[in-house]
């Protein structure tokens, strides 16, 4: 059945996600690794939408909610790097000790 | 299995791969520019993916929001923060991404087993076949509020963005009659570096 190798393979990319999320070093592969899990999120409703709500497409109105927290939470993590960096003069993700005690 | 269902089938893991390869890419190369061309592969193969399920205004959406701007301001921001250096060795790092990695692993297995084991009420009616018409019914009339709602949210993230991101101007005193004046051709900035230029 096709909907359960798409739930694996957006797990999959979330686990991905996730890993990158906690060992990168660098701030900007950080917020990729959140951009991956906000796509594998999105495989996940797109597919619910498509298998189990095939007439009221409902999980496809969730995804371009997700879709636009996404654009609108990439803006401000760059522009919040860009400060950091321009503080700092580093993007690396064990000399920021701004929030630690 | 006719030739549709094979087709499907044989796009499905072709682009499940892809996905798969590239997400892989972008977490574990060193080069951070390649890990940025990976990432628009990877969105690429999801709006694959996104048209494989029906969801064709998503998967345009998809393109044109992550490809199309997420992506190149990741570009713009590497590009702005270009800086080769070589991260310090922090003691103990290898065993965080060893439990990362476990942890990582675990979830995945553990996801993979409620997936498997969760028997899903499966719709037997066909799918819709214009989306877009049905995507747009939901946003005007049981998804309005959260529609509005994504508006402010993107006002909001636009002013914050150029808030945070723009330099610090440093007001000076009005000159006095009589006194030369600063040539305005530059605009008076704080500092690039702060923390650098207070250290020496």
């Amino acid at each position: 059945m096709q909907l359960t190798y798409v739930l694996i393979l957006a797990a999959l990319l979330f686990c991905i996600g996730i890993y990158g999320l906690v060992t990168s070093r660098n701030a900007v592969r950080v917020l990729m690794s959140i951009e991956l899990l906000l796509n594998a999120v999105n495989l996940n409703l797109i597919g619910f939408a498509n298998y189990l709500d095939g007439q009221q497409i409902k999980g496809q109105v969730f995804a371009v909610f997700v879709i636009t927290v996404a654009a609108a939470e990439a803006a401000v993590g760059l522009a919040i790097i860009l400060a950091i960096y321009r503080n700092r003069d580093t993007v690396d993700m064990e000399k920021f000790n701004l929030l630690k005690w | 299995m006719d030739l549709a269902t094979l087709t499907q089938t044989i796009t499905f893991f072709a682009l499940a791969g892809a996905v798969i390869v590239a997400a892989l890419g972008v977490v574990l190369l060193n080069n951070v520019v390649y890990s940025a061309f990976l990432l628009g592969g990877v969105f690429l193969s999801i709006s694959g993916l996104y048209i494989l399920m029906n969801a064709d205004f998503v998967s345009a959406a998809q393109i044109l929001i992550y490809v199309g701007a997420v992506n190149v301001l990741i570009l713009f921001a590497i590009m702005l923060v270009n800086k080769r250096e070589a991260y310090t060795p922090v003691p103990g790092r290898w065993l965080r991404q060893g439990g990362a990695a476990v942890v990582s692993l675990g979830v995945f297995a553990l996801l993979t087993k409620m997936i498997l084991q969760t028997p899903w009420q499966l719709s037997s009616l066909p799918p819709t076949t214009d989306s877009i018409t049905t995507i747009g019914q939901h946003f005007f009339s049981n998804f309005l509020l959260p529609f509005e709602l994504a508006s402010v949210l993107l006002l909001m993230a636009l002013i914050g963005a150029v808030v945070l991101a723009r330099r610090e101007l440093v007001l000076e005193p009005e000159p006095i009659l009589g006194e030369e004046v600063v040539p305005p051709l530059e605009l008076p900035e704080r500092p690039r570096e702060p923390v650098a230029l207070s250290e020496k």
